[in-house]
């Protein structure tokens, strides 16, 4: 295993260092370094010419060029990163450093979002193959595929984020509109539950008057511009979430499991009301170490409680953990939405990744950078969803056909255990591999959405490297996507390994 | 499978079928035999999503080359798309239910007329898809075939330039070439594009041939002594022809995309050629002040690549009924 993924990461590299010799030597023959000065008038053009071929370097040539660069990054090794000039001179390294966060964190919340999201349309539209659920959905994942990513980002500026802001500066939802919103929701949801007439109507039925009466109350209470979730929603969630995780994954029927959850639960409970100062102006750090003793907390309570099923109890229990830890961190940044409000009355935001000198606490900055992310990674989710749910569908179709899965079915297993542990677990190893390839293909996006919503970062530096002929740029940008997709592809072999044992020989 | 059925498979027959509407995969109506060419043709006209993206592809196409003309041979609408004018009534759209009006599409800044623009985009986005399309499927095909039917070095060096495609963004590495080449034309920007798009198909080819190549009837031309070229080209890729059409009417797809996007970054068509991408590149901030400008050339992007994916789904369908309605 270990000499797998050695040889894996020797070829990653090598490849990443013809990648960067080819990109080197195309970028810095596409066009005319010189051209903007070559045809300017000013006075001083011959001064600002030499300048430009000292900092360019240009009086080299190509190879000492390259060679160059590759020193200066081979300097990362030892701790001396050099990654040259751009070309008025100032350093490429520090650029990097203030555009790759703003990009890399984009391009990680639509991965996330779309495995998730991808994953569960997809087994939900195997399952129910030829339903008219299936059918809308599949027209939707063409529409997906087919849509053209600059062009869908400029309508979604001025019909999602433009029109939201104008609304939520008096929010109000009328009863038609709430009547709308619902029957919608109920048609949807029951068309994802399938079943006969009877159970249909009622999916359909409960689900539209849950949600009309929901918005009503929200409006008559003012909650769009001042949410919370509250101490009593959170654990009725957090409840609802480990008996639902249980029943999924262990069944009902396995007390232990259950009861190691709920207990999990328990525990979140009191700490929520115990740690509740400690969260009113935390840090990143902080919040990552109560996150991660979350999960402790939960794998102990799990391997305590969990007797003859203790691996799954302890997996079960530390998602639960980590599920209610989140929910505790989304009630926190709910309940500062509106101090946000007050701070920033049109909070979605059309341009840039971060309000320069935004002056609000630890909640509104994240607050903030939300707004600031969600139009450019509903975008990139939108597409990579397309591609996930489609791939998931048919593995999982795919599985479904195997023997093994009508063995189960035979020997009286629930369709539960056939389908999470029989079909999903064998359905997963061919995405896997997707989901790294298509890694590559989400940073190209991303260049795209950046340039759509005006951000300084990656993408941008990228753009306006290739337009300059400025070879500095362009190669921090590969570099810095280039290692993230061998890491990625790292990554994706272990999950694959994980999966498939039959690799790990 | 033979070289006349798969020639029959190409072909088809122009005969009428008997019991039009029947199974015909069921052995029951087995009494007539049909063709693969005429299995894959009913199996095709039966998918309504395809044929829609059929009919769809091709209003367009006439639409975008008989409308304004083809190089020096005019078309039937009387404007072009150089000719500047007064602007009338702000530019709007003159488009109806059932009249088009002096302007159907409306008018750019400079009172140009928007629907001339909008078919030469149209005409050069298609143009240039179908170049990529086609060249990489010709290069894919190629190198996927070698890979898999000598393997050795052929084979790991197909491997590797697929490894370099996964770690540098296609896009990327499309604007470095696109920049370079955008400025020689349409045709050898379309070439370029081929060049960095083969991969996908080259991989899927690869696996068709390996395991084609270990079956009875490639032993049996080898044992007759028949060269490595013809057994490629004459017994192993005919039976790939399924896959390598449906991938190709994907790359198509695919390249539209990839040509707009370039253009609208700035490093695909250069000007004076009009891509539906540098189109929408150069109107998106008049989005608040004229939204035609901006409407017009993203539908017809959305149209073209949606139609080529369903008839791709039809063709994949039709190929193999495996993948489609049984599971």
């Amino acid at each position: 295993m270990t000499r797998y993924i050695l040889r894996r990461l020797a070829i990653s590299f090598g490849v990443l260092f013809v990648g960067s010799f080819l990109m080197y030597v195309l970028t810095i023959n596409s066009g005319d370094p010189l051209e903007d000065l070559r045809e300017s008038t000013a006075n001083n053009r011959d001064t600002l010419i030499a300048a430009r071929i000292d900092n360019m370097g240009l009086d080299l040539p190509w190879y000492q060029r390259y060679w160059q660069w590759l020193t200066g990054v081979g300097g990362c090794f030892v701790g001396r990163c050099d990654l040259g000039t751009d070309r008025s001179g100032s350093d490429v390294l520090s650029l990097l450093q203030q555009s790759a966060s703003a990009t890399l964190r984009l391009v990680t919340i639509a991965t996330i979002a779309a495995i998730i999201i991808g994953i569960i349309v997809g087994i939900l539209t195997a399952i129910r193959q030829y339903s008219g659920f299936d059918y809308v959905v599949t027209f939707l994942t063409f529409l997906f595929f087919s849509l053209p990513v600059f062009w869908a980002a400029v309508l979604l500026k001025e019909y999602g984020a433009i029109r939201y802001n104008d609304w939520i500066a008096d929010p109000h939802v009328s009863v038609l509109q709430a009547v709308l919103i619902g029957i919608a929701l109920g048609f949807v949801l029951q068309g994802v539950m399938g079943g006969r007439m009877k159970r249909r109507l009622l999916t359909g039925g409960v689900t539209a008057v849950f949600t009309i009466s929901a918005l009503l109350y929200f409006t008559s209470v003012g909650w769009w511009r001042s949410p919370a979730l509250g101490p009593v929603l959170v654990i009725l969630v957090a409840l609802a979430f480990a008996v639902g995780i249980t029943a999924l994954v262990a069944g009902l029927g396995n007390k232990r499991v259950l009861y190691s959850t709920l207990t999990t639960v328990g525990i979140g409970s009191v700490l929520y009301f115990v740690l509740g100062g400690a969260l009113d102006e935390p840090n990143w750090w902080l919040l990552l170490g109560l996150f991660a003793s979350a999960i402790v907390v939960g794998l102990v309570v799990g391997y305590f409680m969990g007797g003859y099923s203790r691996g799954q109890a302890m997996g079960l229990s530390a998602v639960t953990a980590a599920f209610m830890a989140f929910l505790t961190f989304a009630d926190r940044l709910v309940y500062a939405w509106g101090s946000f409000l007050q701070l920033k009355p049109r909070p979605i935001s059309t341009i840039g990744a971060s309000t320069p000198n935004f002056p609000g606490d630890f909640w509104e900055t994240t607050l903030d950078w939300g707004a600031q992310l969600l139009l450019p990674s509903i975008l990139l989710t939108l597409i990579s969803v397309a591609t996930y749910s489609r791939y998931t569908r048919s593995s999982m179709l795919e599985t479904m056909n195997q023997d093994y899965v009508r063995t189960a079915r035979s020997k009286g297993l629930s369709e539960r255990t056939v389908i999470t542990k029989h079909a999903f677990r064998n359905a997963m190893i061919p995405i896997t591999t997707i989901v790294a390839l298509d890694f590559a293909a989400l940073i190209g996006g991303a260049v795209i959405t950046e340039n759509v919503f005006g951000w300084k970062g990656m993408g941008a530096m990228f753009k306006t490297g290739l337009t300059q002929v400025d070879p500095n740029p362009v190669m921090a940008f590969f570099l810095v996507t280039g290692t993230a997709a061998v890491i990625m592809n790292l990554v994706a072999d272990l999950a694959y390994a994980s999966l498939d044992p039959r690799i790990r020989r | 499978m033979s070289d006349e059925r798969r020639d029959a498979a190409m072909q088809g027959s122009p005969e009428p079928l008997p019991h039009a509407g029947t199974e015909i995969d069921d052995p029951k109506f087995a009494d007539k035999s049909y063709s693969q060419g005429q299995l894959v043709r009913r199996r095709f006209f039966r998918h309504k999503g395809a044929l829609a993206g059929l009919a769809v592809l091709l209003f367009i196409t006439l639409l975008a080359f008989t409308s304004i003309g083809i190089g020096s041979i005019p078309g039937w609408w009387d404007k072009d798309f150089t000719t500047t004018g007064s602007i009338v009534n702000g530019g709007k759209p003159t488009l109806g239910w059932f009249h088009l009006g002096e302007h159907p599409f409306g008018q750019d800044t400079t009172g140009r007329d928007y629907f001339a623009l909008v078919m030469r985009g149209t005409q050069i986005s298609l143009v240039i898809a179908f170049v990529v399309g086609i060249v990489s499927t010709i290069i894919g095909t190629i190198v996927g075939a070698i890979a898999g039917y000598f393997r050795g070095w052929a084979e790991s060096l197909l491997m590797r330039v697929t490894d370099l495609f996964i770690i540098i963004p296609l896009l990327v590495f499309a604007a470095v070439l696109g920049r370079i080449a955008g400025q020689s034309g349409i045709f050898a920007l379309a070439l370029v594009l081929a060049g960095v798009t083969w991969t996908g198909l080259a991989r899927l080819v690869r696996g068709e041939v390996l395991s084609l190549r270990e079956r009875e009837f490639v032993s049996a031309a080898q044992a007759i002594g028949t060269g490595h070229w013809r057994i490629i080209f004459r017994h192993i890729l005919p039976n790939t022809i399924g896959v390598i059409i449906v991938a190709t009417t994907f790359a198509i797809a695919s390249a539209i995309l990839l040509e707009t996007s370039l253009s609208y970054l700035g490093f695909g068509v250069q000007p004076p050629d009009i891509s539906l991408g540098s189109l929408i590149d150069q109107y998106q901030t008049a989005f608040t002040s004229r939204p035609w400008l901006f409407w017009f050339p993203g539908l017809f992007i959305l149209a073209i690549a949606l139609s080529v994916n369903f008839i791709g789904d039809g063709l994949r369908d039709a190929f193999d009924p495996r993948q489609g309605k049984d599971g």
